[in-house]
């Protein structure tokens, strides 16, 4: 089974959001980053599994700059074999997604696998995208992936459940809490991942379709309204008249 | 034209779908032009879609629409998308939203926003504003080509329901096999799923264990509201994972989110953060959720909610 993994860094999970340049860039300073917590807990983990289980080999591919190369290395400390990075500062995820189904038709990949989405975009669009211009199946949040020769069985999360699908490779799955166990990676690894081969390719000229013209935070919250805790009906009538939920 | 894929499931347009219709509705008034509901598979009243808002409906049947298959009906809506020259394609921000926005925007050859949460601004070109930075931030994206695909945020507007019944026009539609295959689902019955819910009560590791739910249950039921968890609630199988809130599991935005023994941490608040109303209720009165607040009360939750349940069904009986 060879499967390409699709790794993007984030902002840490705990950073604090800030603008720069009237708010058209993320201000980085001080913020530390991290490969998406999707991708690196669910699919990468779950594709190490897969080559345990059968043999293959696991690629990460990465669209960014140079400055990506660190959470490629943790990938490969986590234990994938070899990554790529395609060498571009992606400004949609149809660039992103173009540059890696450019890359997935070169090489011979049974699966395709991404984070359900990225927590800085929240998009969930680079997946689909990929499946399309592969045109491949898409199976869109997976919390669960068994896997018999080419044949997988899928729990998908729906609102308020899950749904099982089964489908044969190759696919592209977007990869949800539950489809694995996130993985520490160890000194050897760290080592290890020194010497596995991280090939930086150019872009393949894919042009943008939208851009992002600038940000704004959430307005402040006015400061909380305390409510004495005996005085239940009193929150039941703020909620009622003042806030208008109930 | 605006084209609109609103979804239907047990036999009625689904509430994200009626989002989606009214959505469609008016940022086809802004344009000046005119917006057509597209369903897919069994529904007994496709002429509803106007109630919401649409003007007409292509109603598309065929056995590829009994179940979902992302592949499938991409190609499906992209057709009549074709047929009809939509300017714009609407959906839902949903599960199967999440599956169909990327693969319909290659298929369209346009640029797409998903989870919208406002009508987009055509001022100056079309500029689509979407909350980013899981609920830290919002950012206004440009889509630059002829074809836009928006996928609408739950919640982001209230469905309009006094449109008159629209017209609708029948289309058999035969594909190929679709290449996944339905095994089953599994859904809770009887309640408002999350993602859908208009309030929602949540609770933490500050109830101790799972057999103190009780008293959430009687909130959430006396509320209307569906129940949510924190992580490590979820991760101790106090809770089923599928009301796992927060960072790494659903973002949810409900009019009413009460958040009952949670602390607050930054992975939590970012599914949350976007809900119209904020309640707390939290012994510590140092928790970091109190600052995301709209309203917080400082006590223990064993006394404070059943007081408020109480409280509720007064209110009830008062009319
Ligand atoms: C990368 C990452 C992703 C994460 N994703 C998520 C996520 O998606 N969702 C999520 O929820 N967490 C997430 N977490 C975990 C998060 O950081 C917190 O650890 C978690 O939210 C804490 O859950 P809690 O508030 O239930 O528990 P605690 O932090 O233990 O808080 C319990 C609260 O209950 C209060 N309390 C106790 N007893 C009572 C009482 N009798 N009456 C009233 N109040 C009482 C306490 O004062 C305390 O504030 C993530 C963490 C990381 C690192
Ligand atoms: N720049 C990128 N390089 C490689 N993979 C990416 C990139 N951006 C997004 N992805 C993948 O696509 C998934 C969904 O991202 P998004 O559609 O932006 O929410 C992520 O979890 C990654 O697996």
């Amino acid at each position: 089974m060879n499967v390409l993994v699709c790794v993007t860094k984030t902002p840490d999970t705990t950073a604090k959001i800030g603008f720069v340049e009237q708010n058209t860039r993320f201000d980085q300073n001080g913020v530390q980053f991290i490969m998406n917590p999707y991708d690196e807990w669910y699919a990468l983990v779950r594709a190490l599994e897969l080559k345990e289980a059968q043999g293959g080999k696991v690629t990460l591919i990465s669209v960014g700059l140079a400055d990506c190369d660190q959470v490629i290395r943790k990938g490969l400390a986590i234990g994938a074999d070899e990554a790529v990075r395609i060498d571009m500062d992606p400004a949609d995820s149809f660039q992103v997604a173009s540059e890696i189904a450019a890359y997935a038709r070169s090489g011979e990949f049974d699966l395709i696998m991404t984070g359900k989405e990225s927590i800085e975009s929240n998009g969930s669009e680079v997946g689909a995208m990929i499946a399309e211009l592969m045109d491949w199946p898409f199976l869109s949040y997976a919390s669960k992936m068994e896997m018999v020769g080419s044949t997988a069985t899928v729990d998908l999360e729906i609102e308020g459940g899950e749904e099982t699908v089964q489908v044969n490779t190759p696919f592209v799955i977007s990869a949800a809490k539950g489809l694995a166990e996130q993985r520490i990676p160890n000194m050897r690894g760290i080592m290890m991942a020194k010497t596995k081969p991280l090939q930086v390719l150019p872009g393949s000229g894919a042009a943008a379709r939208s851009s992002i013209v600038g940000y704004s935070l959430p307005k402040e919250k006015a400061s909380v309204h305390l409510v004495d805790p005996e005085r239940m009906d009193e929150l039941v009538r703020l909620l009622k008249e003042e806030a208008k939920v109930l | 034209m605006v084209l609109i894929f609103a979804e239907s499931g047990d036999g009625k347009i689904r509430k994200a779908g009626q989002e989606a219709i009214t959505y469609g509705k008016r940022l086809a008034e802004k344009a000046g032009v005119s917006c057509t509901a597209v369903i897919l598979g069994p529904l007994d009243h496709p002429e509803d879609a106007g109630k919401y808002g649409a003007d007409q409906v292509v109603h598309v049947t065929g056995p590829a629409f009994d179940h979902f298959d992302a592949q499938v009906w991409a190609r499906a809506i992209s057709d009549v998308a074709l047929e009809k020259q939509a300017g714009y394609v609407i959906l839902s921000h949903s599960s199967r939203g999440k599956a169909l926005t990327g693969r319909l925007a290659i298929r369209l050859n346009a640029a797409c926003v998903s989870g919208a949460n406002d009508i987009p601004d055509l001022g100056n070109g079309c500029l689509v504003s979407k909350g980013v930075y899981s609920g830290k931030a919002f950012a206004t994206i440009r889509l630059e080509t002829d074809v836009k695909v928006i996928s609408v945020m739950g919640n982001a507007l209230q469905p309009m329901t006094d449109g008159a019944p629209a017209p609708v026009q029948g289309l058999a539609w035969s594909a190929a096999e679709p290449r996944v295959k339905f095994l089953k689902s599994d859904k809770v019955e009887g309640t408002v799923p999350l993602p859908e819910a208009e309030k929602v009560v949540s609770a933490g590791r500050g109830m101790k264990g799972p057999e103190n739910w009780g008293i959430i249950e009687e909130l959430a039921s006396e509320l209307g509201a569906t129940t949510a968890c924190s992580r490590p609630v979820a991760d101790s199988d106090w809770r089923p994972h599928h009301e796992h809130v927060g960072q790494t599991g659903i973002a949810i935005r409900p009019n009413l989110y009460i958040a009952i023994g949670i602390s607050g941490a930054i992975q939590h608040l970012a599914g949350v953060n976007r809900s119209k109303v904020i309640v707390v209720i939290n012994k510590d009165p140092e928790a970091p959720f109190f600052k995301a607040a709209d309203y917080g009360v400082v006590g223990d939750l064993f006394e404070v909610v059943p007081r408020l349940t109480q409280a509720i069904r007064n209110m009830k009986a008062a009319g």
